[in-house]
């Protein structure tokens, strides 16, 4: 039930932290992660869920967090950005290094979530589900090729890896 | 983001029944919140003209994908990666994992629900051509109880719906048995992907020694509403197929269409895309 | 020669930043007590302003409220003309003007206050096209509309004619385009008398907005600081606005005496900024039945909106680069950028060359059918070689070999075999395939004697641990400035990337490097700071505090002794223009650029004659470029220039209504997904540049040039079509495909 303020407590994980808010349930889940969290790290490029840059996961899915309202990431497991490199950077992270994936890095943050997710539902995805699976992510200083090399870049690695 | 936050109202609720009875008693104030990729999309754009949603995005009751030996139902807020991930429906009703695989991209729809999507009416939907050519129902409910309509007629005119205040869209279903029948979709959009359709067709017919025994079209953004091309159903319908019955099939189809210039578009192109959709629908039929 | 780090693919600087999510965007950042800035902006496209109405509502006395007297010193945004206000006083000339600012701590209510403000405004006749403007039934700017005009003549074309076998008339047009940067514009401030005035903010020319700042507050300079934050992709969207918007973050902190954010939405990011000039262009061309061309009398036209800002500059691309690598004895191109009620159209990579490259590669495609010749028979027939004289009268000093680069492109794309194959397999289907291409070239660096003028100024120092600071006011937007200028010094001064720190560009700091636009980062300020780095590795040789032979280490306690013995270790490096370049500018003719990049890039498209939807299904990039000093950073630059130009090509389409973009939502402007790109293959070749670092030449620009016509020329082929505009979109082509095919 929302207080006088209008908020209401709303209880979720993100990025394995457990963690108890208030906020108004309508405010976009992309606010509540950038500005009560600090976890600057998800951007907003477009407001409409166009653009991708917003991307985080939500119970595994990947979705537009611009267009989440906060009441209903209650009881989820949220993983944005910063969530992703451990002691070392993640073999996707790094392959964008290594491949040219990123060049102004405002849409490096979703595109590398996008790209997370599409590896753990495609392992070894052909160039037609890497496209597919970032479709929803623009970007517009690399125009994907090396984006592309990146994810498959990164397959690479997780294979050697594993 | 450019609502005032502090004017609008979302609310969690314990389970369908609740949901009914505030909608019985406050009708017309409470609108349902499922998916939210339509109207968080106009509430950033300070657009969002409801104020009082009941969030139903995870309501067990509204969710669920059920296969009967008749028909397969398919809850309210089922995701459209929901029903690409249904094998049954991958099987049956091809045209309308087709229909959600190009709504939006993946973030999409982990999120819109075909309720959602059938609620908002827009003329370009891309899920309701296909569920209107494979004779979809959907179940009303409210706290007075539930009635089945078909899908074919819900819309009266743009985005004005048999639905009552009171009311909400519970399940869809979809009667089994039309797998043999040849089915074709096609959306143009103003990209390969994540694109608003200029054009959407659904089609699927049954062909019978060389004759159309049956068949079904239906148009998204050539009209008010999403609906079934039934004038040039009827002149195709026993009809010998061949590439010859096009012309004048497109011809009628000229006449039950009214499309219109926008920004995406213009009435032209609309026309003459929906015409060769059919066309190209008339060739598959004949080709065999 | 051997290089340790030139012609590497050295990792990007700021890399782990962004791929960790840490890099901090304007956005990201937060001062305490800081309020958030709004912008309330004409509805209307001309008019006069007769009062404004707040909603009596909203507790505006918990506002800050800025109008356009509220303007310590000059109300304008200074750029070359003073005549664009940064606020309206009693007249707006464009639709989104601005008129007045808010500032309050909540955000959304900021918002709902933007809505309750009313601006009436009587209107005025407005202009809203280039035929308007010309036809001056409206005058709407200075005394006839035209902000700028060029003559630009080789030879004599009326005297040609007479006597040509064939003459071919053309007219074409280009649209606007959105830049369309991920990252919204967005800048805070901090100002009062007491501290002066500070802006961070995305932008791509700190010194831009400094000036821009210095004119609006009137304060002397050292009280006026910018900061540039990271910045996600400018493209030339940031090169002249973020001065409008620092200047309205900072009106806003001077007047409530806290930090002021304004970051924009996208929605009024599209509506409200610059785009790239829309343009018409006629071409009249004589040639023989053989191919060579005599003649080509060029008229250019591009619609500025409704301010000068940056058009002359933008013109004068568009005009130098008309004629293209051809070597026509005369040549006539008369252009002019004039004024409409829209939103001042701005930079945009390519600046006007793409506008009048489209026009001549695919009139060229036409001028070959006309005269019975194959589209790259023509071009070699009439392709510049070193010796030759350009349109403008600069003769080519490169050993530059276009029928060489086309060889390579066409051989990487098989053209000749996709061209003849296409046709048969076209007959009867309906998936129409075509290959086209388009042959150009593209000058770096500032026109005539602009880099001259800019005098830019790169500075080095080494700090007693042996690291090297780079200062420059050259921006990192993603293009890779901060690697180059790492690896150029490191190359230069014998030590590792990993010792070298390219500081972040604040005016502060770093000394004025000129605008970071124009192609020019690597070849003028690259140089600028190679020269830098070997006078610093001399000093300390000669001085003997290094020896030969030295490493990293070695140099680091070299820069220690050094400082304590000699004091800091600064080398400071001014441009200086190459020897023998000379630009009349009042004849407009003479040496346009001191180098250019070379190019042929190739397109194949295929055309669905049901939808009339075209998809670029494979592309080739062949370019000389001088060095290609980090292959991956420069073959991003050449993809990503490639996918904005299929965007100019086919996608991008700003419908306006009464001089206001109306589709100003991602939703409704495209931009190609990943699935609408095609595998782009990019080649380098590198013919050495005297006066570029390790002799590159910039590229940044390029690719923007001679993508659209080479999409244009492939639809022509594919279809028949004789596409005269770009977007070329399914509703243009269907219209057109009727035509053909009736």
């Amino acid at each position: 039930m929302p207080d006088s303020s209008g908020k209401v407590r709303v209880q979720l994980r993100v990025n394995g932290r457990a963690l108890i808010l208030e906020a108004h349930p309508m405010e976009r889940l992309l606010d509540v992660l950038r500005e009560q969290l600090r976890l600057t790290g998800t951007k907003e490029g477009c407001g409409e869920g166009e653009c991708g840059a917003c991307s985080v996961e939500m119970d595994g899915a990947l979705v537009n967090s611009c267009l989440v309202p906060v009441l209903q990431a209650e009881g989820t497991e949220i993983r944005t950005i910063e969530g992703v490199a451990g002691d070392r950077l993640h073999p996707v992270q790094q392959a964008f290094l290594e491949h040219g994936g990123t060049q102004c890095g405002i849409c490096t943050p979703g595109m590398i979530l996008a790209a997370l997710n599409l590896l753990a539902r495609h392992p070894n995805p052909t160039e037609t589900e890497i496209r597919e699976g970032l479709a929803g992510n623009l970007c517009r200083c690399t125009g994907y090729t090396r984006i592309f090399e990146s994810v498959l870049g990164a397959c690479r690695a997780l294979e050697r890896d594993s | 983001m450019r609502a005032y936050l502090p004017a609008y109202h979302l609310e969690a609720v314990r389970d369908l029944n609740e949901v009914l009875g505030r909608l019985n008693r406050e009708p017309g104030r409470w609108k349902l919140f499922a998916g939210g990729t339509d109207l968080m999309v106009l509430l950033e754009a300070g657009k969002l003209p409801h104020r009082n949603f009941l969030n139903v995005w995870k309501l067990p009751e509204l969710r669920g994908i059920e296969v009967a030996p008749e028909s397969v139902t398919i809850g309210a807020a089922t995701t459209y990666t929901e029903l690409r991930n249904n094998e049954t429906l991958a099987r049956e009703f091809p045209l309308l994992c087709r229909a959600a695989s190009e709504t939006g991209a993946i973030a999409t729809q982990n999120r819109g629900t075909i309720g959602g999507n059938i609620a908002n009416a827009s003329p370009a939907a891309d899920s309701p051509p296909a569920l209107l050519v494979y004779d979809a129902e959907i179940e009303l409910v409210s706290a007075r109880g539930a009635r089945w309509r078909p899908l074919q007629g819900f819309y009266s005119g743009y985005k004005q719906m048999d639905l009552r205040p009171d009311e909400l869209i519970r399940r869809i279903r979809l009667p089994r048995g039309q797998e043999n029948w040849r089915a074709h979709y096609r959306k143009v959009g103003t990209r390969r992907a994540q694109a608003i359709s200029k054009v959407c067709f659904a089609g699927c017919a049954r062909v019978e020694n060389g004759r159309i025994a049956d068949i079904r079209l239906a148009f998204g953004s050539v009209a008010p509403i999403v609906f079934r091309a039934i004038e040039t159903e009827r002149l195709l319908r026993g009809e010998k197929i061949s590439p010859a019955i096009g012309p004048a099939a497109g011809e009628k189809l000229a006449q039950e269409i009214s499309p219109i210039d926008d920004m995406r578009s213009t009435a032209n192109y609309r026309r003459r895309v929906a015409q060769n959709l059919l066309t190209e629908f008339i060739e598959m039929l004949s080709s065999h | 020669m051997e290089t340790r780090f030139i012609g590497k693919s050295v990792q990007r600087k700021e890399g782990p930043e962004k791929v960790t999510g840490s890099a901090q965007y304007v956005d990201d950042l937060t001062f305490p007590d800081m309020l958030h800035g709004i912008t309330v902006r004409s509805p209307l496209a001309r008019g006069r302003i007769h009062a404004i109405h707040f909603r009596p509502d909203i507790p505006w006395n918990e506002f800050t409220i800025v109008r356009s007297m509220d303007i310590p010193g000059k109300n304008c945004v200074a750029l070359i003309n003073d005549d664009q206000p940064c606020l309206a006083g009693e007249v707006v000339n464009h639709a989104e003007e601005p008129v007045l600012l808010l500032a309050h701590p909540d955000k959304y209510l900021l918002e709902e206050a933007r809505r309750a403000v009313q601006i009436d405004i009587d209107p005025l006749p407005a202009v809203f096209t280039i035929e308007e403007s010309l036809a001056r039934k409206e005058i709407i700017w200075g005394s006839d509309n035209v902000f700028k005009s060029f003559l630009m003549e080789k030879g004599n074309v009326d005297q040609v004619w007479a006597s040509s076998d064939l003459i071919v008339e053309g007219q074409y047009q280009t649209g606007a385009q959105e830049q369309l940067y991920i990252e919204p514009q967005g800048m805070i401030a901090r100002a009062s008398e007491a501290e002066g005035v500070t802006v961070w903010g995305s932008l791509q020319c700190p010194y831009y907005v400094h000036k821009a700042l210095v004119r609006l507050f009137g304060l002397p300079k050292e009280r006026i600081r910018v900061v540039q934050t990271e910045t996600g992709g400018g493209f030339g969207g940031k090169e002249e606005y973020p001065s409008m918007l620092a200047a309205h973050a900072a009106l806003l902190a001077w007047k409530s005496g806290k930090p002021v954010k304004i970051v924009y939405d996208r929605a009024e990011d599209m509506v409200a900024t610059t785009k790239r000039h829309p343009s018409q262009t006629l071409h009249r061309t004589a040639v023989t039945r053989e191919g060579k061309i005599l003649a080509m009398d060029i008229d250019f036209t591009i619609d500025g909106g409704a301010y000068e800002t940056l058009s002359p500059v933008v013109l004068s691309r568009g005009t130098i680069h008309a004629a293209g690598p051809y070597n026509c004895l005369n040549v006539r191109v008369r252009s002019r950028a004039v004024a409409t009620n829209a939103p001042p159209h701005g930079a945009f990579r390519g600046f006007g060359a793409p506008q009048s490259v489209f026009a001549l590669e695919r009139h060229l495609d036409r001028v070959a059918e006309a005269a019975g010749l194959t589209p790259d028979e023509l071009r070699r027939r009439n392709f510049i070689r070193e010796g030759g004289t350009l349109a403008f009268g600069q003769i080519v000093r490169e050993k530059i070999d276009m029928d060489r680069l086309m060889r390579r492109a066409f051989d990487s794309s098989d053209y000749y075999a996709k061209r003849s194959r296409f046709q048969n397999e076209n007959v009867g289907s309906m998936l129409k395939k075509g290959i086209g291409f388009a042959a150009f070239l593209h000058g770096a660096g500032f026109t005539g004697s602009g880099e001259e003028y800019l005098a830019s100024e790169a500075l080095l120092e080494a700090t007693p641990e042996g690291r090297v600071r780079v200062l420059a006011g050259s921006t990192e937007m993603g293009q890779g400035t901060k690697t180059i200028f790492t690896q150029i010094a490191a190359e230069a001064l014998g030590i590792g990337c990993d010792r070298i720190d390219v500081v972040q560009p604040d005016t502060a700091d770093v000394p004025n490097s000129g605008p970071t636009v124009a192609s020019r980062t690597v070849m003028i300020v690259g140089g600028l700071v190679e020269s830098a780095a070997r006078a610093m590795r001399e000093t300390l040789l000669h001085t003997e505090v290094l020896k030969p032979g030295y490493d990293s280490s070695a140099f680091a306690d070299a820069c220690n002794r050094y400082i304590a013995r000699f004091g800091p270790l600064r080398s400071f490096m001014k441009y200086e223009h190459p020897q023998g370049l000379h630009w009349d500018d009042d004849k407009y003719r003479g040496d346009a650029y001191s180098a250019y990049a070379w190019a042929i890039y190739v397109a194949e498209v295929s055309v669905d004659m049901r939808t009339a939807e075209i998809h670029v299904d494979d592309f080739v990039a062949v370019q000389e470029v001088g060095k290609v000093i980090n292959p991956t950073l420069a073959a991003g630059q050449i993809e990503g220039g490639v996918a904005q130009g299929i965007g100019l090509a086919l996608y991008e389409n700003v419908v306006w209504q009464q001089g206001r973009m109306v589709n100003g939502q991602m939703t409704n402007y495209i931009m190609p997904t990943s699935v609408d790109v095609p595998p782009i293959r990019v080649l380098f070749e590198e013919i050495p540049y005297g006066h570029g670092p390790a002799g590159a030449k910039g590229i940044g620009e390029l690719p923007l040039d001679g993508t659209a016509p080479a999409i244009a020329n492939a639809i022509a082929h594919a279809t028949g079509a004789d596409v005269r505009r770009i977007p070329i979109t399914p509703e243009v082509l269907l219209e057109m495909l009727e035509k053909v095919h009736a």
